[in-house]
Formats: C-alpha cells, structure tokens, sequence
C-alpha cells in the first residue's frame, strides 16, 4: 500500500512509452476506446491489423506477466451483474460519442495541452465521482 | 514495421496498466471516492504517463511517422455536445465499474466472467453509439 503511488509513476511511465512509441512510430494516437470501436463499427476496417496486434499487445503481456510471475491478480471487479451490463453499455457508448477515454482524452490529448482532453476529463471524473458517490454511499449499490 | 510497432505499444501499454494497479477496480474507484477512503493512486499513473507523451509531442515538430505517413492534426471540432454528453455516459460507466476500455481488456486473463461481461456490454456499447450520437445531435440541434 505504501508502495503504490512508486508502481503508478513506473506503470504510468510505461503507459505514456507505449503511447510514444505508437505516436512517434506509427503516428496515431494510442486511445484505447478508439482502437477497439474501429473494429466494431467498421470505420477502422482498412487498419484493422494494426488495431488488432496493439490489442493482442494489451492482452498478451499482462497475461504473461500474471502467469510467469504467479502474482495474485484481481479486478475486483462488482458481482452485482446489472451494474456490470450497465457500465459496460455506458462504457462504450460514452467513449464512442466522446470520441476518447481515459487513454485517448487523457493521456494523449493532456499531454498535448488539447483543450478537449482536459475538458473530456474534468467532466468523466466529475461524473464518475457523482455515480461512485451516489451509489456507495447514498444508495448502498456498489 | 507498423506492426511491431503496435504489438510494443500494446504490450507496453497492458504492462503499465498491470504494474500500475489500474486493472484493480477498487484503486480506480478509490480514486472517485472522495468522500470515502480515498486512493491517490491514479494521479500517479496518469501524471507518469503524461510525461513521456509530452516529450513525444514536443519530438513529432517538423518530423514525420517512422513509417511514414503525417502525425495527427488537432481535430476540428472543439468542444461540443458529443463530447461533454459522451464524457459524462463515460464517467458514469467508470464510476460504477471501476473499469475503462484499456484495463478491460488488459484484465480479461484474471478478470473472471464479471470482465468477459463488461467488456462483451461494451462492444454492444460501442456497436449501437453511432445511432445514439445521431440521435443525441438531432436533441442538440432541436
């Protein structure tokens, strides 16, 4: 627990690598809800390849680091399987009409001081913290 | 090339995510809840990430793609509906969940059937945002 904040700044660290390797490599911006919603609404067809080794990347190496390692990994995810739907469907769909996520908005378009960037992510926080709030602690859901 | 390139990006991107501790719901909503115990964490990653991406902006000046190509404009469209309505959908999925499109599928090995759900709702998600972001500007327009 102590530690946490250090693992943030070198994962975080390699997450903005990562994104400067597609950036300065491939010159496209590394959002995640973009390069899957390319795939699934057909307006990324004609780059699906690439779209789907980055995906393979994404799944691949937490899976191996999770199976070499033996480390106990969780999601933690909620049991409540109505609230897992809903936030999915919300998920897709809000990052889709947004055009971004926390990956695409936040890292990549703070980073370049995008005016939408950090305007995407005051109001995903700001909403997240409202939902989180009323949920946990008014209505005792999550 | 381009998919090597995307295949180290990926792979970087989950390894960060795993690392970081942003694949575990209860650190990303612990970071929603301020006003329960409420976890820095996620400042630290995206503080992290940010600033190899800036360095990566400040490197695309008067340079091309290694692979060709141009790197990628600001886009046109500045804040609009789309993306405050879409970044609050977002937001209210985060919060519920604990899970972005990025850590979803970097999570789906350790996740369990609560991640292979959230991400399969969020496909459909992605799948129906065209006609609800067609719908949602008809609402603007009116």
């Amino acid at each position: 627990m102590d530690h946490d904040w250090i693992m943030g700044l070198i994962g975080g660290a390699l997450i903005g690598l990562g994104g400067a390797v597609y950036l300065l490599g491939n010159g496209r911006i590394m959002g995640a809800s973009g390069i899957i919603g390319g795939l699934v609404d057909g307006t990324g067809w004609s780059t699906a390849a690439e779209r789907l080794v980055f995906l393979a990347g994404l799944f691949l190496a937490p899976t191996a680091l999770y199976v070499l390692t033996g480390m106990e990994k969780t999601t933690n995810v909620t049991s409540n399987w109505f609230v897992i739907v809903a936030a999915g469907l919300l998920v897709g769909v809000g990052t889709r009409i947004a055009n971004g996520c926390t990956s695409g908005h936040g890292v990549c378009g703070i980073s370049r001081f995008s005016l939408r960037g950090m305007v995407a992510t005051v109001f995903y926080i700001l909403a997240g913290g409202i939902m989180l709030t009323l949920m946990r602690h008014v209505f005792g859901v999550i | 090339m381009r998919l090597l390139l995307s295949l180290i990006a990926g792979s970087l991107f989950g390894t960060g995510l795993f690392l970081s501790g942003m694949t575990d719901t209860t650190k990303v909503q612990g970071w929603l809840d301020v006003f329960g115990n409420w976890d820095p964490t996620l400042a630290f990653v995206m503080g992290g990430a940010i600033i190899p991406m800036m360095i990566a902006w400040q490197l695309t000046r008067g340079r091309h793609p290694l692979v060709g190509g141009e790197f990628p404009t600001p886009p046109k469209h500045e804040i609009g509906h789309r993306l405050v309505v879409g970044s609050v959908l977002f937001g209210m999925g985060w919060g519920l969940a604990g899970l972005c499109p990025g850590p979803s599928i970097a999570s789906l090995s350790y996740g369990g059937a609560g991640g292979l759900v959230f991400v399969a709702a969020m496909l459909v998600g992605m799948g129906a945002a065209p006609a609800i972001g067609a719908r949602i500007d008809r609402i603007a327009a009116a």
